[in-house]
This record gives C-alpha cells, sequence and structure tokens, in this order.
C-alpha cells in the first residue's frame, strides 16, 4: 500500500496540519512517511500544501507528478491539483467553500460541507480535522484511533483541552463520508 | 533499535547535532535552515552544555568555528547558499589550518541572493573548492532525513580521524521535510583533545601553533603535498554510494540528495513499465564514487542523471565513465524542482525515442 496525496488550501485553515497528523499516524503504525510542505513564497498570503506519502515499502520521491488523493480546502488548490490526480484517484473539497466543483469524471469526487460542519461546531479551526475525518472514511490510510492518538502528538499540550472538539470534529467528518 | 521519531530535517539534524557531543555551534540565521539555530537555542546548552551562539553575520560564525576549532572541541556552523558564500574565506583558511568542523549548507537556489525554494547549484562550490587554493572539503550528500542524522556523526568523525573540514550537502527539500528517523545515543563531550589542540600552554608542554600562513614557498608546498596525500587517503577509504537495482540494469539513473530521490520514482515508473532501470546515489561527492560509474559503463546503454542545477555533478559522471557510454543530463534550476514524469519522459524521449 502506498498513498501519495496532497493536502491544500489558504495558510491558516491547517492544511499542512493535516498531513503532518496523518504522517505521524503512518509512523504510529510502522509505515515510511514522508511530509513535505511548501514554504515558499506561497505560504506568504496565498495556498499553501503538504504532500504526505504514507507507504508499506521504502519512500521514492518526496515530489509527486500525480497523486492518489487531492484534498482542496480552497478554490486555487482545486483549479490547480484537478489534473494532477491519478485516473481512478480520489479528490476530497469542502463544498462549503468552492463553488466550482471539479469536472473530471474519471477520478472519484467527494465534496463535502467541511466548513458548514465545523461552523456548526461553533470553531471554523477544526474544519482541517472534519476533512481529515472524511479523508480517513474514504482511504482508510490508517485507523481512525490512530489518528487521534497523533493528534496528541502534533497538538501543543497546551491545546490538549480542544483535543474532545478535535476528536468530534474528526468524527463527523467520518460521518459525511459514512451517511 | 534507537528512539524513532518523526522529525523535519533540518530539526533532525539539530538534534544529532546535539548527541554527537557537539561543543559549539556558531551560525547566522537564514531560510530555508532556521529552524537549526531556533532548535539548539531551546535544546542544547540545557542538554549538554553546548555553546550555542548567534553570531553577528556568517562571516563571524566561520571564524569563530576556526577559533574554536582550533582548541580541539567539536565545533559546527549551518547556513544557506548566499551565507555559506561569504563563509568562503574562512573555510579556505580552516581547509589550510587542518581543522576538522562541520559546516552544513541546506542549498538554495542561486546565483545571487536568489530564491528561498530548494536547489542543487552549489555542487561545484562544494566539491572542487569554493575558496581559494587547492583544498578539498569532505562533502557529504543525505538523500533523506535519516542521513542528516547519520551523516551529523559520520561529518564529526571523519573530520577529525583526517583534521579536515566536512561539509553536509542538503537542499531546501531536505531541510524543511519530515520523516520517520532513528536517533543515535546521545555521545558524551570530549573530555581529552587532539595533540594539536591549542587549549592552553602548561609549562612543560611545546607551543603549540595553528595557522594557515606559511610564507616560504618551499614550506607552503609542503603543506599542500600533504593536503594532497590526505585527500588521496580519502579517495582511497572514505567513498561511499548505493546502488539499486544495477545487477540487471539496462539503464542507469543517477543524482545526489533530492536527485537520486527522484531518480528512485523514475526508476519504479520505468520498472512498472518493464524498462530494467538501476540507480547509482553517491553518498560522498568528494571523494567522488567514480569507479563504480566507471565499472558500469560498458555493461549500460545509458546513464541518465538527474539534478536541480544546470548540470555539475554530471562533470564527474562523464569523468568517471569518459566514452563507455552515453551520458545524459536532466536538470531544473532556480528552485524548481523537477518533478518525476517530466523527468521520464525525458528519459524515454533520450533513450527509447526509436522504439
Amino acid at each position: 500500500m502506498t498513498e501519495e496525496a496532497i493536502f491544500a488550501g489558504f495558510g491558516g485553515q491547517g492544511v499542512l496540519s493535516m498531513g503532518m497528523i496523518l504522517a505521524y499516524a503512518g509512523m504510529i503504525e510502522n509505515k515510511e512517511v514522508c511530509w513535505m510542505p511548501s514554504y515558499g513564497p506561497e505560504m506568504r498570503g496565498g495556498t499553501a500544501n503538504a504532500t504526505t506519502i504514507i507507504s508499506d515499502t521504502l519512500i521514492s520521491s518526496p515530489i509527486i507528478s500525480k497523486y492518489d488523493t487531492v484534498v482542496a480546502l480552497n478554490q486555487p488548490s482545486v483549479d490547480k491539483f484537478e489534473g494532477k490526480i491519478k485516473t481512478g484517484g480520489t479528490i476530497i473539497y469542502d463544498a462549503t467553500n468552492i463553488l466550482t466543483p471539479p469536472t473530471r469524471t474519471d477520478i472519484k469526487v467527494f465534496g463535502i460541507p467541511g466548513s458548514e460542519t465545523a461552523v456548526n461546531l461553533k470553531n471554523i479551526r477544526v474544519l482541517n480535522m472534519v476533512v481529515l475525518g472524511a479523508f480517513i472514511a474514504t482511504r482508510h490510510t490508517v485507523k481512525p484511533e490512530t489518528i487521534l492518538e497523533a493528534l496528541k502528538k502534533v497538538l501543543p499540550e497546551r491545546y490538549h483541552n480542544l483535543i474532545p472538539l478535535n476528536k468530534k470534529a474528526f468524527e463527523e467528518g467520518m460521518a459525511l463520508i459514512k451517511n | 533499535m534507537g528512539e524513532l521519531k518523526l522529525m523535519k530535517g533540518n530539526e533532525a539534524l539539530a538534534e544529532a547535532l546535539i548527541r554527537s557531543g557537539c561543543d559549539g555551534y556558531f551560525g547566522y540565521p537564514i531560510t530555508p535552515q532556521s529552524e537549526v539555530i531556533e532548535y539548539l537555542s531551546r535544546e542544547a546548552t540545557a542538554r549538554t552544555g553546548m555553546v550555542v551562539l548567534q553570531a553577528e553575520s556568517e562571516v563571524a560564525s566561520i571564524n569563530m568555528i576556526y577559533g574554536a576549532a582550533a582548541t580541539g572541541r567539536r565545533v559546527a556552523t549551518t547556513s544557506s547558499s548566499p551565507g555559506i558564500s561569504l563563509m568562503q574565506e574562512g573555510i579556505s583558511y580552516i581547509a589550510g589550518a587542518e581543522l576538522p568542523c562541520l559546516v552544513v549548507n541546506v542549498v538554495r537556489g542561486g546565483p545571487g541572493l536568489g530564491t528561498i525554494q530548494p536547489s542543487q547549484a552549489d555542487y561545484f562550490q562544494a566539491t572542487k573548492g569554493g575558496g581559494h587554493g587547492d583544498y578539498h572539503l569532505l562533502v557529504l550528500a543525505p538523500y533523506n532525513v535519516q542521513e542528516m542524522v547519520d551523516f551529523v556523526k559520520l561529518g564529526f568523525e571523519l573530520g577529525e580521524k583526517y583534521r579536515n573540514p566536512v561539509m553536509i550537502l542538503a537542499d531546501g527539500a531536505m531541510g524543511q521535510m519530515m520523516e520517520k528517523v532513528e536517533l543515535f545515543e546521545q555521545q558524551t563531550r570530549k573530555t581529552s583533545f587532539a595533540d594539536w589542540a591549542t587549549n592552553g600552554k602548561p609549562k612543560d608542554k611545546e607551543r603549540r601553533i595553528i595557522t594557515s600562513l606559511f610564507i616560504e614557498p618551499e614550506r607552503m608546498e609542503q603543506v599542500n603535498l600533504n593536503l594532497q596525500a590526505k585527500y588521496k587517503a580519502m579517495q582511497e577509504n572514505e567513498v561511499r554510494y548505493q546502488t539499486m537495482n544495477t545487477d540487471d540494469a539496462e539503464y542507469i539513473l543517477t543524482g545526489f540528495g533530492l536527485g537520486s530521490r527522484i531518480a528512485m520514482k523514475v526508476m519504479e515508473l520505468a520498472r512498472e513499465k518493464g524498462i530494467k532501470v538501476g540507480l547509482i546515489r553517491p553518498q560522498t561527492v568528494y571523494p567522488f564514487p567514480y569507479q563504480v560509474y566507471k565499472d558500469i559503463a560498458p555493461k549500460v546503454k545509458g546513464i541518465l542523471d538527474i539534478e536541480m542545477n544546470a548540470g555539475q555533478m554530471v562533470e564527474d559522471v562523464r569523468l568517471a565513465v569518459g566514452d563507455k557510454t552515453r551520458v545524459e543530463f536532466y536538470g531544473r534550476m532556480g528552485g524548481i524542482i523537477a518533478e518525476p514524469d517530466e523527468v521520464f519522459n525525458y528519459f524515454e524521449k533520450v533513450f527509447l525515442g526509436d522504439k
């Protein structure tokens, strides 16, 4: 199994953390992992992204031409990465934010009301956990409980009071796909 | 098995500096490697008592390294391309004075102030001199975060073995990406020092002098002859490289650091299509593994070298293989990283185009 994914959105939406939590979870499950963030000019106000690779075998390039899965939290990310998904691959996007959805028919498309779900939980900052829930429910890259274990590692201790909210957001994100 | 962690390349390297019993770090922040000094400032002194000092410039840091290395201590500095250029005078002095130290270059796109994105355009500077005079650094090129850790320990050991400055030639991607790493045990800091160290002169010992100034040309030539003998010994004993799938290979992909990671992916793409492709990845780019290329050249139809520059290591590959096989090159510059698909397309075009 190799999952080559990219998490993309505006800076501040938590896309880098999404990838990092997934990478941590992969490590906990003894898989090979690689997390490669964008850190260049696009980080300053534009789009941010993190390529995240989870594999049972040695990972080759951290730079990927075509992804298994694209997770897009804003319109520029859909526009930029829709064409870079493997045939039969997956795109998960925040349908609350993205008004022009992907059009490809040779990929699996999941538009989820991510921001709406986060707002209903009274904290837009858990958007990334909602979408990560949808990602895990779609891709099953790691076990859901491993994500929650990884969250504790990634989230600084002073924010650990937010773990129950993040857990709820993650579970609601999973439910968006299951229902 | 050591402790497993998920770490950014820069942080893993900083952790390895602490664990290798480093006595002093002198540096000046620059993207894409500022995490090194940030991490050390947070962690190092409290854990091992190691000195962590932000100098006023890269020129100051390298000269602090020169002074501290002269006392026989383990010292290191890190920077990125423009900062490393500023250090070249000091590096030449350190090489001339035969002092061990570790210099890390997390390369970004140039020339000039350039860009903060990953690049491999400092290969010539790292392996062919950089500063003035006939000298070489021993240069290690990590291709993953694990080697960002392992090469710190190895770099200090080799530097002390040869009394020579060692460079780790990484790039922005190696510094910024996170991977799983196994950390080695904390080494204790040195308590006894080499017989050349200028760390105080008791009355009963002879005076020791560290210098790179030898006014008499006869003496200067002798120093040069000693240096060359040392470089020859490095070429004989310290060449390190890795090969993958070379046994049945009809074509060879090659590259160092990030270039070799992309080459690995291209090899996977080619193997999926039944094309027999292998890979050679130098871990030391000085001394360069000429022999492995020379040996494989007559057995293959061609070699494709992949670098994030205009073609630098490829000169060493060509020197190694002569006319024994075709050597092609694919590179992107200025902070652009070649994608595996574009490299694979180029590979098909140049080697399989007539099929």
